[in-house]
């Protein structure tokens, strides 16, 4: 029992860590486009499948990590802007449904895009995890790479992303935009900059998301779509906007589900979608989130 | 008037497919069962809601059918079934989900949509997982009905049902509550100034959304006599939201029309291209929405226009 | 003494360091047409935010023909018989104008009857009155969403006249108005609420309007009332003049 508890938690950090770098660009985006990107999680799955084929051709172990974080950057810096420049800014002063409607266009673009590049049989690749070897902890052995790699890099990008959202100076237009876009562009912030860039860094983070899951997880379609449900689910329990909030709120779902899955596993599906609606009949805002009042 | 004689003529031209054609019939019938719960989806987005989960009713009436089929033999009780049975689940997560707009709406539904996803691929003793269910085929009417004869019965039912929940709709949306549903749109606030419950005009549509889907899935169940955890999938909710957007929201011919030529193309294109079915969709679904057109329903509106104007 | 229709006692509320009311008293009297008015910021739509629900006052009770209303949400004070017009008109652009007097009529009853259309139950003809009343009715077939400023000023009074209120709280009502028509705006809009025996509150910035068309005037200045009395004695008084109206404020016609 013991064991198995502790075995959970650190299933459910691993997990929350992925979960986060997912959620916190969905929110990021959200909190400055004001579109909430359905397409997101396919950018999370595509980023995993690029990690995967490049750990293959790499070939070496070694290279396997930095395969990881190349197929982070290269999803993230193409698709990024080809998505924003090329679609969304088309939608920006077009009615929500039809943003959501077009994002939701994209995504199933995208899913299909993963099934035509690489089929549909599932695709595992563990270099990187059977490179970092693994670790005891309290009597039983742990992949260091789930154990400290994927938290590790979570905590790090939740760091670098509030230092860069309070110390720089594109940071701070982002934030300045998310506050209020008109009064960002009476003070002469290039919205369409800041625009292009905070999904970059979104798309980038899914990505990312996606590359640190492959080792971790055999890839086959769908993997995106429960991704970005997923994400919505800890986006909406936090609070849209909210990034550290994303990851409290991640941290508490990867946990729940990950209980789940050992103590009731017929429950993990639902787990986390009880948990959000839970928060939400209490707090309709999400946890770390303000009810705005409409002007009138 | 001219309205009349437009879905007569509809109905007239797809009975006459069904009888040049005798593989159509099945086509037809199933599109007819989409048209149902796409018309749901339809009133949702009068009130600018798009809700990506309403496969989640497709999958409670169908699944709701081969529940209950060991124990009546009768499609149109199971029908019926289907539709309270959706009903009610609309009710539930309906209560919780009109509290929420756009983005919310939008994806709590499909978050519902993928849990009932979920269940239904898991709970294999209730079931059957990704096998699914056989559903044997039930009497019509009373009357136990072999090949075509089954076929006719079970196109008619859906044409009948068509027909009678399209005016149904065209009526409710006239209505003071029907037309609030574009006031849900554009001024929520001031319908609550008014003394109006946005939610509750909201909750109104989402039920009858889900009762219609409910409806839709059950007949699709008894065309196909087998339900699987599919019908619940995001595809599938998205291939809704899809056809509604084809066929346009204007007019409540919409979602038939759309439904009607998805489904033709479905045969031909989807065996042809089964693993870019939903890029197909996707692509044509943006074309459609960013050269904002109205759909079908617009297309079918200028061509009328054009020739009266000639006429 | 009869109580007053509308009374507000006392009323509190800050929104982080700025006192909108700051122990606000004010009756309004059957049958009367109060103009507030104050500088920009002073607080006088917040006034009306409270009054008709959409913002709880901190501290303070306002009652309304006998009953306390503070903090009972807008669906319900409306039904009580307070409706509201807008500062920014809030029309539903997607509907035409007959049809958004319409709505507003059928919300006071019938709304939810499942087969009557929205113009029948004689609903139609009497949104058409209305819109007569305020010389709209040549707009009745417009989509709201293609009316010009003044037009969508008067739409929006006009779906709150059609929730038959016994008291009409309007926000500037004539601002957008070009002003040589603001008097005659006015004159129309006070004949139908007086035929109607309907009591109005209205903000207004444009001290004409106010001298013209008020019977009473209360000055809202950081959070208190000023002043307040018939608008010949309120307008002339120096401290109204230098606090609202400016040193050179616009000549009071008496």
């Amino acid at each position: 029992m013991g064991l198995l508890l502790l075995l959970a938690v650190l299933d459910g950090l691993a997990y929350a860590g992925q979960l986060f770098m997912v959620a916190v660009g969905l929110t990021l985006v959200f909190g400055v486009l004001k579109i909430l990107n359905v397409a997101h999680g396919s950018l999370f799955a595509i980023g995993a499948y690029v990690a995967a084929t490049l750990i293959g051709w790499f070939g070496a172990e070694e290279l396997s990590l930095l395969a990881l974080a190349i197929a982070a950057l290269a999803v993230g810096a193409l698709l990024g802007p080809s998505i924003e420049r090329g679609l969304l800014a088309r939608i920006y002063d077009k009615e929500h449904v039809l943003q959501l409607l077009v994002t939701f266009a994209l995504f199933m673009i995208l899913e299909d895009l993963q099934k035509l590049l690489w089929g549909v049989q599932p695709r595992f690749e563990d270099a990187p995890v059977r490179l970092l070897g693994q670790v005891e902890v309290g009597g039983i052995f742990y992949t260091a790479y789930q154990l400290l790699l994927l938290p590790g890099v979570a905590l790090v990008a939740l760091l670098l992303l509030v230092w860069f959202l309070r110390r720089t100076l594109l940071g701070r237009s982002i934030v300045a935009v998310t506050h209020d876009r008109e009064a960002a562009v009476a003070i002469g912030i290039d919205a369409r900059f800041v625009y292009l860039s905070t999904f970059t860094i979104g798309a980038g983070l899914a990505a990312l998301g996606g590359a640190l899951a492959a080792p971790t997880t055999s890839l086959v379609p769908g993997i995106g779509v429960q991704m970005i449900v997923l994400s919505f689910a800890v986006v909406a329990t936090a609070g849209l906007g909210q990034i550290e909030g994303a990851a409290v709120t991640a941290l508490l779902i990867g946990l729940a589900r990950s209980l789940a899955v050992y103590f009731a596993p017929e429950l993990e599906v639902v787990v986390p979608y009880l948990l959000m609606v839970a928060v939400l009949l209490i707090r309709p805002a999400g946890l770390f989130g303000r009810r705005e009042l409409r002007r009138v | 008037m001219a309205n009349r004689l437009l879905v007569a003529a509809a109905a007239a031209l797809l009975l006459l497919l069904a009888t040049a054609q005798p593989w159509l019939r099945f086509v037809l019938t199933i599109a007819l069962s989409t048209g149902l719960a796409v018309l749901g989806i339809m009133m949702l987005l009068r009130a600018g809601q798009v809700s990506f989960g309403h496969a989640l009713y497709v999958a409670a009436g169908a699944y709701t059918v081969a529940f209950l089929r060991p124990h009546s033999g009768e499609a149109l009780l199971l029908v019926l079934a289907g539709a309270i049975v959706a009903t009610g689940i609309g009710l539930l997560v309906g209560l919780f989900v009109t509290r929420y707009r756009d983005i919310f709406f939008g994806m709590l539904n499909l978050a519902f949509s993928m849990v009932a996803w979920s269940l239904l691929e898991k709970l294999y003793a209730l079931t059957r997982g990704t096998d699914g269910i056989r559903v044997a085929r039930p009497e019509v009417a009373g009357l136990a009905l072999e090949g075509p004869a089954y076929e006719w019965a079970l196109l008619l039912l859906a044409l009948a049902l068509a027909l009678t929940s399209g005016g149904l709709v065209a009526r409710y949306l006239r209505t003071p509550a029907g037309e609030a549903l574009g006031a849900v749109k554009t001024r929520e606030t001031r319908l609550e100034f008014a003394g109006i419950s946005a939610r509750r005009v909201l909750l109104q549509a989402y039920l009858a959304s889900a009762a219609l889907a409910g409806v839709g899935g059950a007949i699709a169940a008894l065309a196909t006599l087998h339900v699987t955890p599919l019908l619940a999938y995001w595809t599938h909710s998205g291939e809704l939201v899809f056809v509604a957007i084809l066929g346009g929201t204007g007019h409540v011919l919409g979602p038939f029309l759309g439904a009607v030529v998805f489904e033709l193309v479905r045969v031909y294109a989807a065996a042809s291209f089964p693993d870019a079915w939903q890029m197909i969709l996707g692509l044509v679904l943006l074309g459609i929405i960013l050269a904002a057109t109205r759909g079908l329903v617009g297309l079918v509106d200028d061509l009328l226009a054009r020739f009266g104007r000639r006429a | 003494m009869s109580e007053a229709l509308l009374s507000a006692r006392g009323l509190v509320l800050a929104f982080g360091g700025v006192r909108a009311a700051d122990g606000v008293d004010l009756e309004v009297g059957e049958g009367e047409i109060l103009a507030i008015i104050g500088p920009n910021g002073a607080g006088k739509t917040t006034f009306i935010n409270m009054v008709t629900g959409y913002l709880r006052p901190q501290a303070g009770s306002i009652r309304f023909a006998g009953r306390e209303i503070a903090g009972l949400p807008p669906r319900r004070i409306v039904k009580l018989g307070i409706a509201r017009s807008f500062q920014i008109p809030q029309l539903f652009t997607e509907h035409t104008v007959l049809a958004n007097v319409a709505l507003c009529l059928a919300a006071r009853s019938g709304f939810w009857a499942p087969w009557t259309p929205l113009g029948g139950a004689g609903r139609e003809a009497r949104a058409r009155a209305i819109l007569e009343g305020l010389d709209l009715a040549h707009l009745a077939h417009t989509r709201a969403d293609q009316l010009d400023e003044g037009a969508r000023k008067l739409v929006d009074i006009a779906m709150a006249l059609a929730l038959e209120p016994r008291l009409l709280l309007m926000d500037e009502p004539t601002s957008g108005v070009a002003a040589a028509e603001k008097h005659a705006i006015m004159d129309r809009l006070l004949r139908a609420l007086r035929a109607r025996g309907v009591t109005a509150v209205f903000v207004e910035h444009d001290m004409e309007v106010v001298a013209r068309h008020a019977d009473r005037v209360a000055v809202w200045s950081q959070g208190r009332i000023l002043a307040e009395g018939p608008p010949a004695k309120v307008l002339a008084d120096p401290v109204v003049r230098r606090e609202v109206i400016g040193v050179e404020g616009v000549a009071v016609p008496c």
